[in-house]
């Protein structure tokens, strides 16, 4: 470890409404809010992708709204409310977007799946019937190189249906390929 | 990892002034464009003095004399959003709808994206270019499909923005705090080409805090749009945009500008387009006309000549677009 100067604090403090539970947290203030979560707050469901504001893996909801928490800094979130994938369930009830994208095959290797989840969760937050292209617009800065994207369109519209109370079921040709 | 700093979040403009005129110190808003810097060490941070506590650079006004003012710290988000800008600066919710991704405009910042540094992949990889202070400019001999094709000397970089061209375009100007007390700058002087200064990108000191963005009130007859090209379907810096700002009465353009992004180092108005348009009809042997004139400078580099007729037809096909609107 590098040698520290004394102008640089070793440790910030923060304060979060994490998934629900206030929590207090000490860090090194270079840290992204990314490693606040995983690393000190041992919360790994928030993936590590490409640093860069790119592959959107990373997404969390900061104050309701999904940023990439790879380019936060964890001491400007002090006062903030921070919602992971680790919040999304219901103690044991999946919430229907999980369920959904583990009904459908939305998640394949699962790496891109907690950013996809906090991106819809925010989108049907604001949007309980979303239109095909406003799922597409609002899932635009996450990717995913598993399932070509139609599938996780249509596990959002599923649990889009569902938290509405709709009765929707999800078509054979989704479940099972074409015939 | 990041390399460390001290972290400082400012209490009042004064106190970010006074500390980012230190050496080393960097002004931390949005932080998308600067955390990715510093992580792949483009510059080094001693000190970054945060401006996200100060009440007064956030949101969206109107002022008396009906000039919009835009607080530094209103996400991208915010601006595509607000319903003064949709109603009377389309082209400007338009380009910051365009901006990056969802994630991306709620974080980054309108005074963030004004004053990004640029995304050429020479610049913000290991290369000690022209830039950074180096000796070469990498992308003259190198992979430059995403360089400039006009306003170019010694470095190539474009100006990664889409609403600086709008706002340039909209006739906007910058409300600036530093040192030396306050005062106002037209985007028309903001930027800063390589020729004047290669490791800068706008007139900002040490130590000055862009506070505001300050759009004049839209005259009658005033229509505004963006058009951005990407490489792909999804998010990315634009290959090829224009904005527009053209005054109409009676059909014909009156005044108005046309300011090019993914063009120049900074953001690139066309006086040569201008000239054709103003005082015709946006026909199309007239909006032909005004975009090839737009080109008829550019000077393309070994990979980016697709750039020209890019242009072309995107001015041509905006120009009318705007004129039949």
């Amino acid at each position: 470890m590098a040698s520290r100067r004394p102008d640089h604090p070793a440790t910030a403090q923060i304060r979060l409404d994490l998934n629900g539970e206030q929590t207090t947290v000490a860090f090194a203030p270079h840290k992204t809010l990314l490693e606040v979560l995983r690393e000190d707050l041992g919360l790994t469901g928030t993936k590590h992708g490409c640093e860069l504001g790119e592959c959107g893996t990373c997404t969390v909801l900061l104050d309701g709204r999904p940023v990439l928490s790879c380019l936060v800094l964890g001491v400007a979130c002090d006062g903030a409310e921070v919602r992971t994938v680790e919040g999304m369930a219901d103690g044991p009830r999946l919430h229907p977007l999980q369920e959904t994208f583990a009904d459908l095959g939305a998640a394949q290797c699962g790496y891109c799946t907690p950013g996809f989840l906090l991106a819809s969760k925010a989108l049907l937050a604001a949007n309980a019937r979303p239109s095909r292209d406003e799922i597409k617009e609002a899932l635009a800065g996450n990717l995913c190189r598993c399932t070509g994207y139609l599938k996780i369109y249509e596990a959002v519209e599923l649990a889009a249906a569902k938290m509405r109370g709709d009765e929707a079921e999800p078509s054979e040709e989704t479940l099972y390929g074409r015939p | 990892m990041l390399p460390t700093f001290a972290y400082i979040r400012a209490q009042s403009l004064d106190e970010a002034v006074r500390q980012l005129a230190a050496d080393g110190a960097r002004i931390h808003a949005g932080g998308t464009d600067l955390l990715g810097c510093l992580r792949d060490r483009v510059f080094h941070a001693d000190k970054l003095v945060s401006i996200t506590a100060l009440p007064g650079l956030r949101g969206i006004a109107t002022g008396r004399d009906g000039a919009l003012r835009i607080g530094a710290l209103t996400t991208v988000a915010e601006v595509a959003g607000n319903p003064t800008v949709r109603e009377r600066y389309p082209g400007l919710a338009q380009a910051a709808s365009e901006v990056a991704s969802p994630q991306l405009r709620n974080q980054g910042t309108i005074g963030g994206n004004l004053c990004q540094r640029p995304r050429c992949w020479y610049f913000r990889g290991e290369f000690h270019c022209l830039r950074k202070g180096g000796t070469t400019c990498y992308a003259l001999a190198g992979e430059n499909q995403y360089h400039c094709i006009l306003g170019g000397s010694r470095c190539y970089i474009v100006h990664p923005s889409d609403t600086a061209p709008t706002l340039l375009a909209l006739g906007a100007s910058v409300e600036v705090a530093g040192p030396k007390g306050r005062r106002t700058v037209s985007l028309d002087e903001f930027y800063v080409l390589p020729s004047a200064d290669i490791q800068r990108e706008t007139v900002l000191a040490q130590g000055e805090v862009v506070t505001h963005a300050v759009v004049p009130r839209p005259g009658t007859g005033i229509r505004s749009s963006y058009r951005k090209v990407r490489a792909r379907g999804s998010w990315d810096f634009a290959l090829a945009g224009v904005a527009l700002a053209l005054r109409f009465d009676a059909g014909r353009v009156v005044d108005g500008r046309v300011v090019l992004s993914g063009a120049a180092p900074v953001p690139w108005r066309s006086r040569e387009a201008e000239s054709v348009i103003v005082g015709s009809r946006l026909e199309p042997d007239v909006c032909r006309r005004a975009a090839v004139a737009a080109m008829a400078s550019a000077v393309p580099l070994k990979r980016n000549g697709y750039k020209v007729p890019l242009f072309t037809g995107v001015i041509e096909e905006e120009l009318g677009k705007l004129g039949r609107a």
